[in-house]
């Protein structure tokens, strides 16, 4: 697999590390704990386009969101998490 | 008919013409007592364990494709029983011992062969970190033993223990591991439990799940509706997939799993061998193959394919241990999609849709699991009661926080 | 020298000048440049190969390339030994060695033949229904057999004396395949400027050209190869890679292939690796690898002297050897008579050419008629006769009247299988192709084309277009264009052919997979028995499974099965092709990291000192540490460090701890990012103090503990464990991208920038007075416990933190790390007369479990703050990543064990860790564990035994016995559970 990051171009994956899940929202700190519970554990887990969060460890260090397609591969767009 | 070697004779002698199909291929019926989602290795012996165990045998499995296509038939085929959690050590000793006795139950022949599953450690941190499993596992009456370097090293010839960046320094063994011929445990289940009259219902794929007022009346499939009062879904990677048909989201990922096989030689490794420096994973078949395979790839997929830097990583791992393994050809990678749970640990419980219960999470233990899965899943749904074996895989537990995490990861499927 | 009785006069692509002697199962033989293994045997009458798998028949060559499923051998010897090796593809050299497979006690007179009778006990799939009795003798008596019979080669028992390599790529235009569609798409690609990677499997660029006797622009194809090959290799943007197979197609058009830079020669030079394993990036691909010729299935179609038609034709044209003098040629269609027209060329009699077709076309006839051979039209073979090698062939002619011809060759040919293996790597699936009765791809992977044979289109004119068309576009995408190059003139011959994949009825075995010896019978009974979807068909019979990976088999069952099922070969489906395309060398893949560079060696700016200061090193991750450092008389290991430990609890000691992550936060947002990443609160602490922070995981476990200093208002100084110093920093950096991207912060590593030293010990403050450069104030007033100042040390600008983890006086001196080796030489002169004594991480160890800090026993990720005694430490008045889910029940639930410590009750019985903790008396079972004992040693201090473990309840039962129980290691006593704290309760000593 091959990702485009934003800042340092198209690299292979073996570059990237991956978190998981990039849509779940971190809940206010006062949520109640199944807010919280659901936060760091329910996965949509989608057949088909997903945003997932990597991290381009050995190249700039920074945190992606990666809208990949988990049954192709296919990488649709890639954005630094800071502005997603 | 049974099989035995007195059968083979005589179909032998007959031509092999007498052979009937090892299951049957029957229409669906417009509604079951039990439904199962998922026709592979779990799902197949829930449904053997619902009739054998609890006399249900007005039951369907329901399969997209051909049964066994998933993971039971894409795995490394190991089995044992070396957990450290004392449910999961519970669960998967049962497994084993069902797995001791599986070929005479079943009447199939799926070569269990134990012949032991050695970890190897190589610093003294790892060394106390097996003991206290391996002790975990002596006080929950398994087997298990502490080998020191001298006893790995007359054990599996030709492993590197000194000449490596990270040298063996001994092992933790379970000497009833081993391997099963993966598609036969399948093929068995399939067959002992079409003869205790379940409906094995191929390229039936569950297109939705009618709920209506909180309990399940059925399915939705590609052959039409399936009434049932009881659904159980073991789809393994698919699971997120099915779950959402009735409105669940699962603590589940999909992930990719690799796994290679070699060319077959002469048999060099009578063990089944984990690094401890490093994600791999080694045995050879009864063919010759060498069966091998290391980490997820780390990212959510349901592409049965994984990348080339995981390839390469078991590769070195697999010469750095085994030297002479470096001229030996890798024939054919494959990928399975594991649902991987939250904490590494599967779910078998109830759902909160009535008649609706829950098999996922396997993780990539799942084909070791695959007898006490059917057996404690064919409990929960006979009895509407977690059986103790699997009281402590409650869906609820992220929520609690009594977690199962073996190796203390986190919430981090792909640190599973 | 023995003659090489079956090479033709002349002709062929081999260097005659010069004979390679070389040795099949010991006997002496020759060739030349240009043979492969399996023409020089040819070439030397040696017609039986090997035995087959299950039943030991004898097996000869089938074919001229990579999808050869008999002609198996074990290559070289000793620690070079390769089993399994295709003698098809492998370059003679001088002195090669290869022996026979998977016979005993030789191969002419096997007793494993002895299966062939029993084969009607021993079909498909009947180690499922027996060996089941008596359950015990499964692992004993019967999987023994099964295994010693099953393997074909033997592994080499030492370990591999040649390098590999590793390389990556990148183009433009990769062309997989330099046949003439290859080689016309790199001409087309490289001509419009593109940069271009052209892969080659064989040594010789040409394909099939370099087999058939055609002519491409006039003149001989070997030779119009050539030339283009000439002006490709002046192309400075073309690369050629020869003896390289492209094995994978991976996502995002990466392409994994393995160059054979050495295997064509006796061993290795010493400067070239023996294989390199390229990684190439490509813009576009263009698959050209051309199409694998089809067996017929009919009885006894394994025995030695059936070949493939097009087989025959490169044995007669590349190499110059007369496969058989004797033929007859089994053709579904006009591709056979090719061989019929280059074997009459070589001289062999044709008794007969029997052609499935009922109406064979009359320029064919007419050829049988020429040279008065007989036709059979309509025909079938149906069975052969001879030993170890053909004699006879029988076949049927349309009316099925029977008859037989003495033989000792049989050129089959049963139409061509597009290799397409690439194009379905991505999980997409070929298309049924009628008209041509095989598969071709179906949708493509994006960046890649189809071109020549590979895609269907099989005459020398179709594959020169195709490769021109295809070359050219991709190069266009890639945005280079020139003029489309000219087509050569070549053949264009129709291939009429007539779907025929298998004759049933015939006498003898009709194998489909002849490597796995599965015949028709075998698929027949798996169909009857239900396994009727190929996947299970596949999986019960093993077709397709062997080495060759079905090349040859898997249509032909395909075929098969669907006539059993009455279906389309359509309907049917295929089996999924997967990497690799061809067996690949786990060496090559592995590359050079093996061994003790299978991950590189991480050493601190001390490891040269500690070295040559005594030290023996562990491996910590990536690092190395100096574990202890022996002193001449110590006796062992024990020695040193229980003289380390007191060193530093009387006197002063001195250990690099310069392993300990170790990280900058800068900027204004700075506070409030470490606010949010540790559960104490951060943003109170003054400029020039330190503080101890405690790190959760989102999930409420503790994740990492650590020291904060404040360096200024809006700059901190962050450490962290040695083991997880990578994901601390990822924390951050993911903490403040995705959580707090708002926040101004920038984070540094700074873990190999400083050394850093832990001075410790009673005499530690009087060291570094004499050590340091003179000014600043070490009194307790001016740096007391947990607070830092800039020092300097020989000019160079340190900083010295005071902080203790042995709960000593005790400071971490910070020192650029160039000038590390600098500061230690100074402490150690200026500290001798304190009697300063470096130590290493087992002291280090000890005095941390004495003192009765978590470290990575207790780090465990299984671990609560509040189960390590820190519940305290997490605040509950900010947001911090864990604080939420630490409340859950079972992470609150006051019976979780916590850090207690052990002592054995007499005083000296060693504990060890990963011991059971249990209630004197009561089983020992799982449901009376109350714990396990995390870290163990010996305390110098306390002159005994101690450990610290976790316990439930272990704060009400401080002054029990608990039962300390370690079956794994014959470890069983009592032990008394005292507070974690051995030394020092009162951390007296460290604020001293």
């Amino acid at each position: 697999m091959r990702i485009n990051c934003p800042f340092c171009g198209t690299r292979g994956n073996e570059e990237f590390t991956v978190l998981g899940a990039a849509d779940p929202v971190r809940p206010d700190a006062d949520a109640p704990v199944p807010d919280w519970v659901a936060y760091a554990h329910a996965r949509e887990n989608p057949r088909g386009p997903h945003r997932d969060l990597w991290q381009h460890q050995h190249g700039c260090r920074a945190w992606l969101v990666v809208e990949r397609d988990t049954l192709t591969h296919a990488v649709i767009a890639v954005r630094p998490a800071r502005d997603a | 008919m049974d099989y035995s070697i007195f059968g083979l004779l005589k179909n032998a002698l007959t031509g092999n013409r007498l052979w009937a199909p090892v299951w049957r291929d029957p229409a669906p019926k417009q509604r079951y007592d039990t439904l199962i989602v998922g026709g592979g290795g779990h799902g197949l012996a829930t449904a053997y364990y619902l009739a054998k165990e609890h006399g249900i045998t007005d039951v369907a499995v329901l399969e997209k494709g051909y049964i066994g296509s998933g993971n039971v038939g894409r795995n490394t085929t190991i089995i044992r029983s070396n957990y450290l959690l004392p449910a999961n050590t519970h669960f998967y000793e049962k497994s084993l011992q069902l797995w001791e006795g599986l070929e005479q139950d079943l009447n199939y022949n799926a070569m269990v062969s134990q012949r032991g599953v050695l970890n190897l450690f190589h610093s003294d941190a790892q060394r106390d970190a097996y003991a206290r499993r391996g002790n975990a596992m002596r006080l929950a009456g398994v087997d298990a033993d502490l080998l020191d370097a001298v006893t790995v090293r007359a054990m599996v010839p030709g492993i590197e223990m000194q000449d490596a960046r990270f040298p063996v320094k001994g092992g933790l063994l379970q000497q009833r591991g081993g391997t099963v011929r993966h598609d036969a445990v399948a093929w068995g289940y399939a067959r002992a439990a079409d003869r205790r009259g379940a409906d094995i219902l191929q390229n039936t794929e569950v297109t939705g799940i009618r709920v209506e007022a909180g309990r399940v009346l059925g399915v939705e499939t590609t052959r039409g509706f399936i009434g049932a009062r009881r659904i159980g879904l073991a789809a393994a990677g698919h699971s997120s997939r099915v779950a959402a048909m009735a409105g669940l989201r699962l603590p589940i990922e999909s992930h990719v799993l690799q796994a290679f096989v070699s060319e077959a030689v002469k048999p060099l490794l009578d063990t089944v061998v984990t690094f401890g420096a490093g994600h791999f994973y080694v045995s050879q078949s009864d063919k010759g193959g060498l069966v091998f395979g290391g980490d997820i790839d780390g990212y959510n997929s349901y592409a049965q394919r994984g990348s080339l830097p995981v390839v390469e990583e078991v590769m070195e791992c697999a010469v750095t241990l085994f030297p002479a393994f470096s001229r030996l050809r890798y024939l054919r990678q494959w990928g399975g999609v594991m649902d991987m749970s939250m904490d590494g640990s599967p779910i078998i419980d109830r759902t909160p849709v009535e008649g609706l219960f829950l098999n996922c999470g396997w993780c990539y233990g799942g084909f070791k699991a695959t007898p006490a899965s059917g057996w404690c899943f064919a409990h929960t749904i006979a009895t509407g009661q977690p059986h103790p074996l699997n009281a402590a895989f409650r869906l609820d537990r992220f929520a609690t926080g009594a977690v199962l995490d073996e190796k203390g990861a986190g919430a981090r499927p792909n640190l599973h | 020298m023995s003659a090489q009785r079956w090479r033709l006069g002349e002709g062929g692509l081999i260097d005659r000048s010069r004979v390679l002697p070389f040795r099949f199962d010991e006997r002496l033989l020759h060739g030349h440049p240009g043979d492969t293994l399996a023409s020089a045997l040819l070439a030397n009458g040696v017609r039986l190969v090997g035995r087959s798998f299950k039943y030991h028949r004898p097996r000869g060559i089938l074919s001229a390339g990579p999808e050869e499923p008999n002609a198996l051998v074990e290559l070289r010897g000793g620690a070079r030994r390769e089993p399994n090796t295709r003698a098809t593809q492998v370059e003679l050299f001088e002195g090669l060695e290869a022996r026979s497979q998977n016979r005993w006690p030789s191969l002419g007179f096997d007793l494993g033949a002895v299966n062939g009778v029993l084969a009607p006990m021993i079909g498909a799939g009947f180690y499922y229904k027996t060996f089941m009795w008596p359950a015990a003798f499964w692992e004993k008596l019967y999987e023994p057999l099964i295994r010693r019979a099953a393997g074909l080669g033997r592994a080499p028992q030492a370990a591999d004396p040649d390098r590999y390599e590793r390389a990556h790529a990148h183009c433009d235009v990769l062309v997989i395949g330099a046949g003439p569609a290859g080689l016309m798409a790199a001409l087309a690609a490289g001509r419009a400027g593109a940069r271009v990677l052209l892969v080659e499997e064989d040594a010789a660029l040409g394909g099939r050209l370099l087999s058939e006797a055609e002519e491409v622009d006039g003149r001989p194809g070997a030779e119009w190869a050539g030339a283009v090959e000439a002006e490709l290799a002046d192309m400075p943007r073309l690369r050629i890679l020869r003896r390289t197979s492209a094995f994978a197609l991976l996502d995002g058009g990466v392409v994994a292939a393995v160059e054979r830079v050495a295997d064509h020669l006796p061993e290795p030079p010493a400067h070239l690796p023996r294989q390199r394993s390229w990684k190439i990036v490509a813009r576009r691909i263009v698959l050209a690898a051309g199409a694998i010729e089809r067996p017929v299935v009919f009885g006894g179609n394994d025995r030695p002297g059936v070949m493939l038609a097009g087989a025959v034709r490169s044995y007669l044209n590349r190499h110059a050897v007369l496969p058989g003098r004797r033929a007859v040629v089994f053709t579904v269609g006009d591709d056979g008579w090719r061989s019929v027209a280059d074997l009459l060329r070589g001289g062999a009699q044709i008794d007969a050419v029997v052609d499935a077709r009922a109406e064979v076309p009359p320029e064919q006839a007419q050829l049988a008629a020429r040279h008065g051979l007989r036709l059979v039209a309509g025909g079938r073979v149906t069975g052969t006769q001879g030993g170890r090698h053909l004699t006879a062939v029988r076949f049927a002619d349309a009316a099925g009247r029977e008859e037989g011809v003495g033989a000792d060759l049989l050129a089959v040919s049963g139409g061509w299988n597009p290799s397409l293996h690439l194009a379905c790597h991505l999980g997409n699936r070929p298309r049924w192709d009628a008209a041509i009765h095989a598969f071709v791809p179906g949708e493509l992977p994006p960046g890649l084309v189809v071109a020549g044979a590979a895609a269907g289109r099989f005459s020398t004119h179709a594959a020169l277009a195709d490769g021109a068309a295809t070359g050219l576009a991709a190069a266009q995408a890639c945005g280079f264009d020139a003029a489309a190059p000219e087509i050569p003139r070549a053949e264009d011959a129709p291939r009429d052919a007539v779907p025929l994949f298998h004759v049933p009825g015939g006498r003898g075995k009709a194998f489909v997979d002849l490597q796995h010896d599965v015949t028709d019978a075998d698929i027949a009974l798996a169909h009857r028995e239900g396994f009727r979807a190929a996947e299970h068909a596949k999986r019960y019979t093993t077709l397709g499974m062997a080495t060759d990976q079905g090349k040859t088999a898997g249509v032909n069952g395909l075929a098969i099965l669907a006539r059993l099922a009455g279906q389309a070969i359509s309907e049917v489906g295929t089996t999924t092709h997967r990497p690799p395309w061809t067996p690949v060398a786990i060496g090559a893949v592995a590359g050079p990291h093996r061994g003790r560079h299978f991950r590189p060696a991480r050493h601190t700016p001390l490891h040269d000192w500690a070295a040559a200061n005594g030290a023996s090193f562990v491996e910590a991750g990536l690092w190395y540490r100096a574990q202890w450092y022996a002193r001449p008389g110590e006796a062992g290991w024990r020695d040193s460090v229980d003289r380390e430990v007191l060193a530093v609890r009387n006197a002063v000691g001195v250990c690099d701890v310069s392993t300990l992550g170790k990280i900058e936060v800068a900027g204004p947002g700075a506070a409030a990012l470490l606010d949010l990443v540790y559960a104490n609160t951060i943003s109170t602490l003054a400029v020039g103090r330190l503080r101890y922070g405690l790190m959760l995981r989102e999930d409420g476990f503790v994740m990492d503990d650590g020291t904060v200093a404040r360096l200024a208002e809006d700059r901190f100084f962050v450490t962290t464990t040695t083991a997880n110093a990578g994901a601390v920093l990822q924390h951050l950096e993911y903490c403040h991208q995705v959580l707090r991207p708002a926040l101004d912060v920038s984070l540094l590593s700074v873990t190999d920038a400083w050394a850093q030293l832990s001075v410790a010990g009673p005499r530690a403050r009087d060291l570094l007075a004499a050590v340091l450069d003179p000014g600043p104030d070490l009194s307790n007033a001016a740096l007391p416990h947990m607070a830092w100042i800039a020092v300097r040390l020989g000019g160079v600008p340190c900083r010295l933190y005071r902080l203790s983890f042995s709960g000593e006086l005790a400071y971490e001196l910070g020192v650029p790390a160039d000038y590390a080796e600098a500061a230690m030489r100074r402490i150690m002169e200026r500290g001798a007369s304190f009697g300063v004594t470096p130590y290493g991480t087992e002291a280090l160890g000890v005095l941390r479990i004495e003192k009765g800090h978590p470290a990575g026993g207790e780090l465990n990720g299984q671990t609560t703050a509040r189960d390590l005694g820190l519940g305290r430490l997490v605040s509950t008045r900010k947001d911090c990543i864990g604080r939420r889910l630490a409340e859950r029940p079972a992470l609150t639930d006051p019976a979780r064990p916590v850090l207690v410590g052990l002592k054995p009750a007499d005083g000296r019985t060693p504990i060890r860790a990963g011991s059971h903790l249990l209630e004197p008396g009561v089983a020992a079972v799982t449901a009376n564990g109350l714990g396990h004992v995390t870290s163990a040693c010996f305390s110098p201090t306390l002159g005994m035994p101690i450990a610290l473990a976790l316990l439930s309840d272990g704060t009400a039962r401080l002054g029990q016995r608990i039962r300390v129980f370690d079956p794994l290691r014959g470890g069983d006593l009592e032990a008394e559970i005292c507070p974690p704290v051995f030394v020092d309760p009162q951390g007296e000593r460290s604020r001293g």
